[in-house]
């Protein structure tokens, strides 16, 4: 019979739609600006920089090596390195960023320059909602406006988080030894010269004080 | 000068004699249903065909030139903007490429999870495309709403994953970015469990649906001959009958140890590359559960390659991958340094509508729409 099938085809419409009212498989609209869907946690939308401790420019981590600004493929990042150098996590005198821009209206989300951060410093946000209406410099991001609190980046993305802060650790630990073996290392040498001026010393005729033992470290 | 929206010519006869006039009307590229910002100039005799010229370049925004003067990692997110309804496929054509080139192995979890992502882009760019195909025909919404439904599915497992529903960025080269986790893959077995079942219902919905059947039976044929002279790839060819799928013939990845079939079609009309898209997600869903129910632990990533300071040895190389679309290449000539020497895209979109004007030729006006909505053209890539 001719329409048969549209027949069957509109059964199909009716279902879904009475369906819609019963099954939330069928009906997933979502009302946009009153509601909202929870944020997947690897979601990214635009870069910013994670500092630690509470003021945000003795904290960046970003030391302006400008390898985020290099790779980036739609070139929207810019860096201007400092003159002077300041101490990093790690107590090392490091550069900082003297400007560090991103436009994000040219940045098209991409997470390369997360990637290829050695630092940790750059990282996505998931905020999304950034229309303004300047039209210039509302959608360009200086330093002051990217840099976010390390508790904003673990509230935000916990798991990512925990490895980067383990990273961090880590590095943190390994410099903390190094400096502590160079400190050790530097204590033994001097303690050597030290037992070696008093063996010169005993070996003279004139009778010298008994060499003194090493200081403990 | 900006193209005339319509213009009218005399009609002659062989003699050159006036015997009617033809309508030669632009259209596009702001055209609802061009899929893009494509344009047509169609000259019409009465609601005929007789001429049809496709401009394309309206998209164009210098992807393979970019290529050549950025890294090679950095191309990676330039490549979901080729054909953005199948970012994965596209970033698996230019990974597996450089993987070719830089002599890169994946690892056997990085290739099942690639198997998994690519056939999940296949499933719902044939669910979309079976959307518009049917909006351009005038079932305006429904069918679409429906599509999309579905491809939201989908496209909330890629966000989960990759962190964007479309341009997800997600291969490198020798890997995957990110692991997926048991969670995740419970998800997707639980979708392709009910994927079926939708395909089902969209069936019983259109499969015989007699405006369907009137509108695509018998409506632009293609032959074997003209299907393979023009080089055409990917669904609108097996349409035509011929076997040929890059899945099969390359067994590139790890598509050798999967059981599927290609399905082929008889007389290379509309509704058969309507179909072949139908079979084409059953068998994609095949594939997927096999992949689902193998796939082992490991790494994702092959220890020697590197992100920073990529440098692969001097050489070309052409890689090539089974898209929704057809066959999507890239071709790369590497002279050792930190950016391509030439960087060059095979897009299958671009090369199955150079047959437009055969396909159309004698079929009216309101048919052109249908016919290039079974190419299933995405302009990103068209244009790149």
């Amino acid at each position: 019979m001719l329409g048969e099938q549209i027949i069957k085809g509109m059964a199909v419409t009716a279902r879904n739609f009475f369906g819609s009212y019963v099954s939330k498989e069928r009906l997933t609209t979502v009302q946009y600006p009153e509601e909202h869907l929870a944020q997947k946690e690897n979601t990214r939308q635009f870069p910013f920089l994670v500092y630690d401790g509470d003021d945000w420019e003795k904290g960046l981590r970003c030391v302006a090596c400008q390898i985020c600004e290099k790779e980036c493929p739609p070139k929207c990042i810019y860096i201007v390195k400092s003159k002077d150098k300041k101490p990093d996590y790690k107590g090392q005198p490091q550069l900082y960023p003297a400007t560090f821009d991103i436009d994000i209206s040219v940045c098209m989300s991409c997470q390369i320059c997360v990637e290829v951060c050695p630092f940790e410093s750059i990282k996505m946000d998931t905020k999304f909602e950034l229309s303004t209406a300047d039209r210039f410099g509302g959608l360009l991001l200086t330093k002051d406006k990217l840099a976010k609190p390390n508790s904003y980046y673990q509230e935000m993305h916990p798991h990512d988080a925990a490895d980067s802060d383990a990273v961090i650790a880590a590095e943190k630990a390994k410099a903390e030894a190094k400096a502590k073996a160079a400190a050790e290392a530097k204590v033994k040498a001097d303690a050597e010269a030290k037992a070696k001026a008093a063996a010169a010393a005993a070996a003279a005729p004139i009778a010298a004080p008994a060499p003194t033992p090493p200081p403990a470290k | 000068m900006p193209p005339k929206s319509f213009e009218v010519k005399p009609k002659l006869d062989e003699s050159g004699s006036s015997i009617g006039e033809l309508l030669e009307i632009s259209m596009g590229p702001h055209h609802p249903s061009t899929h893009g910002v494509f344009r047509m100039d169609v000259v019409l005799d009465g609601e005929k065909v007789v001429k049809l010229k496709p401009v394309c370049g309206y998209l164009h925004r210098n992807h393979e030139k970019i290529g050549e003067n950025i890294s090679y990692l950095a191309s990676m997110p330039y490549t979901d903007r080729l054909d953005y309804f199948c970012s994965m496929t596209n970033n698996w054509a230019y990974a597996l490429t450089i993987e070719k080139l830089a002599g890169l192995a994946v690892p056997e979890r990085a290739e099942y999870i690639r198997v998994i992502m690519a056939e999940l882009t296949r499933l719902q760019n044939h669910t979309s495309l079976i959307g518009f195909f049917v909006h351009d025909m005038g079932a305006l919404g429904t069918p679409l709403m429906y599509a999309f439904r579905e491809r939201e599915k989908i496209l909330d497992l890629f966000e989960e994953v990759s962190g964007a529903r479309m341009m997800c960025n997600y291969m490198r080269f020798g890997g995957v970015r990110v692991d997926v986790n048991d969670e995740w893959l419970a998800r997707t077995k639980q979708l392709v469990a009910n994927y079926g079942r939708f395909l089902d219902e969209f069936e019983t919905f259109l499969n015989e649906n007699e405006i369907l059947l009137a509108r695509t039976q018998g409506v632009s044929p293609l032959t074997k001959e003209q299907a393979i002279n023009a080089s055409l790839t990917g669904p609108l060819l097996r349409a035509a009958g011929v076997n040929y799928d890059v899945r099969k013939v390359d067994k590139y990845g790890i598509y050798s140890r999967f059981d599927f079939k290609v399905p082929l079609g008889e007389h290379g009309d509309l509704y058969d590359r309507y179909m072949m898209r139908v079979l084409e997600m059953r068998e994609s869903i095949k594939i997927l559960n096999q992949a689902l129910r193998d796939i082992p632990g490991g790494p994702v990533m092959d220890p020697k390659a590197k992100l920073r300071g990529f440098r692969p040895k001097p050489g070309e190389v052409y890689g090539r991958i089974e898209s929704p679309k057809g066959e999507l290449g890239f071709y790369i000539i590497s002279d050792g340094g930190p950016n391509p020497y030439r960087y060059r895209v095979r897009p299958p979109s671009f090369i199955n509508i150079t047959i437009l004007e055969d396909m159309c030729l004698g079929h009216r006006v309101a048919d052109v729409i249908v016919i290039l909505g079974s190419v299933d053209i995405v302009l990103g890539e068209v244009d790149r």
